[in-house]
């Protein structure tokens, strides 16, 4: 039990992985990786919790699954285009199932939801059992990701001009799409968002609006899984922006909350990773739980000890 | 029923067939011989290890079938998503501590790790405006991440060979023991015990807790007792099917029972044999195959029940249902061009007995091939005929002309419009010029006896608020308006 816990060595664990310029490059491409999930995940799903879609992520996540596979077997390859295509359909699938169910069913949401993306999962997992050893999907990885090997993907060039691992540019540009959608239809989201009645009279396409963020947010689940895993991205999806709601009420100040966060996720949960020697996206979510609580019992808004503080004022102005 | 559920299992077998044919080309044996072989080889249950799965997918399904009634109705389905999650950094402390696969210390953990998690979340929801689905989100991924970061963590020690807690990950049927069985066989009893013990009080809790509390009972109490059952149909099932695909246990067969039954004790017991019966039938498809994974198979099964209830549940089911409204919609549709037709012959006092489809196209207010479509149904119906205009001399284009049950049919469904707005009107004191819309709709439903009753309140009336004749129960027999009385009025 006692050599759970390895010696802490502050200079290791802070100062090692910074020393030389291999060292700095490579462990900067992880943080960077997480940094951007945790960035591209947390904005869209500042959206995506106020929809109440919380656990859409976890639905859609699960539910890219047979995309995979069927991308897989039918490609013979392990090409991204086609995969990455495969896994979108089969996450809007999931989405537009869920929502059909609710409508033709009695059953409520979180059943539909709950029924889907188990369905799905469960054919995907039979899919690439029948993919025999040449799977290189392995259901494992799906779920835990490895962002240590992010160093090790190919490069992609642009040019002569070396810009880096390609799922960290790939996420680079989902994070860039997703900044740039928000901020183009910043309006749209908040209203559908936030008054389905005033944007149905504003005449929105709110049917529109709700797959085109599901489109996106399985586009960026499709960046995102094959290097952190299916888990840092549910988390991070609906982390950042409760948290952050302690802190702000108010949406843009949430949204510009998310990159602070993201940034103490992923440093965090890099040093915690050396220290310890486990998963990094798994400790990235161990050290947003850590802030959730710390914002949990501090927050100005919603937390735990101003709320006792301002009641107990409040007794102490009117006596009983 | 029974007679249902007999024509179900036809349809299922019949599928389940097909199904087989398929896997069975994939696995390139071609002799049917081996499927019937290896049928009666698990029917005869002679395999020690078929006995085995079989009986511990049998009490899975049963608990897990209970337990997901009262979950689904509950609104509380991704709960056992959660849990199932949440139990993770609980296996490996069990597994830390006693260094060993040893499944007792396991199992305590992993009951601690969920009951916490379940706590955190009622903590969450108490304490802050956190909504449930976040606070479920929440709880699921960062429990999981603390058990990856536990799991390796342990990887990285010497006695960190996780290969027995790898199957509380994904499932693993084979690797079954009896001790599991008696497992899973008393987690099961102990949820039967509880269910036909607390029925009443379970059921209340979970419909009006409000009116729960009030008379007495210990709704708190009660709800703990129902995590710490769903706790232990979880973690016992987690060996055979894993994280993900427990929870599809709990919701599925729980989900097609409640589109079969409304009542809570039918639903309970529907999920229950949906279940198991989705047990059986996936462990048979995976036994049949060479290496069919059994869990996804069951869960599978479990789906393709749900989609057969959902299309061909004789009340419910979707297609039964698109049928229903298409024949109301027909009956409706008919009823209004017959009504369309009456008002134009109306409009002439009745003078004329045929109609054009120009006049029939603008007094319902669509085009011509629309007109033409409801006058053909007309005619399918033997409601009216319609003449060329190659036949006749006068209008230059095809009329219709009513056939007297086309007539009556008409003057009915005048008759029900104009009572009613006269009901309105008299009865329940509607203005005149608001009456319209109701009685649009309400005609098409009235019955005879309604429609008896309307005119005994009314004492018979001839005439609408809008001055117009009510055409009565004798011109509708004689298929005829006394055309000198529409004069007068």
């Amino acid at each position: 039990m006692n050599d759970f816990f390895p010696t802490f060595n502050f200079i290791d664990t802070f100062w090692a992985p910074w020393e030389s310029v291999q060292d700095f490059s490579w462990n900067g491409k992880i943080v960077a990786m997480g940094f951007l999930v945790s960035l591209a995940c947390g904005l869209i799903g500042a959206f995506i919790v106020v929809r109440k879609l919380a656990l859409m992520g976890d639905a859609i996540s699960h539910g890219i699954l047979p995309g995979l596979a069927l991308a897989f077997i039918i490609t013979q390859s392990k090409d991204l285009m086609p995969m990455f295509v495969g896994a979108c359909i089969a996450g809007l699938l999931c989405s537009f199932c869920i929502e059909w169910l609710q409508k033709v069913s009695p059953l409520k949401a979180d059943a539909a939801l709950g029924l889907t993306f188990t369905s799905f999962f469960a054919l995907g997992v039979l899919l690439i059992t029948q993919m025999g050893n040449h799977a290189h999907i392995d259901s494992e990885c799906l779920l835990y990701g490895e962002i240590g090997f992010t160093p090790l993907a190919e490069t992609i060039n642009w040019g002569s001009f070396e810009l880096g691992p390609r799922p960290l540019v790939t996420m680079a540009l989902v994070t860039i799409g997703i900044i740039l959608t928000i901020v183009v239809f910043y309006r749209q989201l908040i209203v559908t968002s936030f008054d389905e009645t005033l944007s149905i009279s504003l005449g929105l396409p709110i049917k529109v609006i709700h797959y085109g963020l599901m489109l996106l947010l399985a586009i960026t689940i499709v960046a995102a899984f094959e290097s952190v895993g299916v888990i840092l991205v549910i988390a991070m999806l609906i982390f950042p922006s409760t948290t952050a709601s302690f802190f702000f009420s108010r949406m843009p100040s949430i949204l510009f909350c998310v990159p602070a966060l993201s940034l103490v996720y992923s440093l965090g949960g890099f040093f915690m990773a050396r220290w310890l020697d486990c998963s990094i996206a798994a400790s990235m979510v161990v050290i947003a739980m850590v802030c959730f609580a710390i914002a949990w019992l501090i927050g100005p808004v919603d937390g735990v000890i101003p709320k006792i503080l301002q009641r107990k004022a409040f007794a102490y102005r009117v006596p009983s | 029923m029974n007679g249902n559920f007999f024509q179900f299992s036809r349809l299922f077998s019949a599928l389940f067939f097909f199904f087989l044919t398929c896997n069975l080309k994939a696995e390139q044996v071609s002799e049917n011989t081996t499927i019937f072989l290896k049928t009666v080889r698990f029917l005869s249950l002679t395999d020690y290890s078929v006995q085995i799965v079989l009986l511990g997918v049998i009490f899975m399904g049963f608990g897990c079938g209970l337990m997901g009634g009262f979950v689904v109705t509950r609104k509380l389905s991704l709960f056992g998503d959660t849990l199932s999650h949440a139990v993770l950094p609980g296996v490996a402390v069990g597994f830390l501590w006693s260094q060993s696969k040893n499944s007792i210390s396991i199992l305590v953990g992993a009951m601690i790790a969920g009951f916490l998690g379940v706590f955190l979340i009622s903590l969450i929801k108490k304490t802050t405006k956190v909504r449930l689905d976040s606070a479920l989100g929440l709880v699921l991924s960062g429990f999981y991440a603390i058990g990856i970061c536990l799991l390796t963590r342990i990887q990285k020690m010497e006695f960190g060979n996780q290969s027995g807690i790898d199957r509380y990950l994904f499932g693993q049927i084979t690797g079954l023991s009896s001790t599991d069985v008696w497992g899973m066989g008393i987690s099961c009893l102990l949820i039967v015990l509880i269910t036909i013990l607390l029925y009443k009080e379970m059921l209340l809790t979970g419909f009006d807790p409000g009116f729960a509390r009030s008379v007495g009972l210990p709704v708190d109490l009660l709800q703990y007792l129902l995590w710490m059952l769903l706790a232990f149909s979880v973690i016992t099932s987690l060996q055979v099917v894993g994280v993900i695909l427990v929870s599809a246990l709990l919701i599925i067969p729980a989900a097609t029972a409640s589109i079969i039954t409304q009542k809570m004790k039918g639903l309970l017991l529907w999920s229950a044999t949906l279940g198991v019966s989705a047990g059986i039938f996936g462990t048979y498809l995976s036994f049949l195959g060479n290496q069919l994974p059994t869990g996804p198979l069951i869960v599978l099964t479990s789906t393709l029940f749900f989609i057969l209830i959902l299309l061909f549940h004789t009340e419910n089911g979707i297609l039964f249902k698109w049928l229903h409204s298409r024949g109301r919609e027909q009956k409706i549709s008919v009823e209004n061009t017959l009504k369309a037709v009456y008002q134009e012959l109306e409009k002439v006092s009745f003078s004329n007995d045929t109609i054009t489809i120009s006049d029939l196209a603008k007094r319902r207010r669509i085009n011509m091939p629309e007109a033409h479509k409801e006058a053909k149904n007309l005619v399918r119906k033997h409601f009216a005929f319609l003449l060329k205009k190659e036949n006749i001399t006068l209008p230059n284009e095809d009329t219709l002309s009513l056939t007297p049950d086309g007539w009556g049919e008409a003057c009915r469904i005048v008759r029900n419009h104009r009572l009613w707005e006269l009901y309105l009107t008299n009865e329940v004191q509607y203005a005149p010029d608001h009456v319209h819309e109701d009685a649009e709709k309400i005609e098409h439903i009235l019955g005879d006896v309604t429609v008896r009753k309307i005119e005994r309140i009314l004492s018979n009336p001839r005439m609408d608020p809008h001055g117009k004749l009510i055409p009565s129960q004798q011109d509708i027999e004689k298929g005829y308006i006394d055309k000198k009385l529409v004069r007068v009025l």
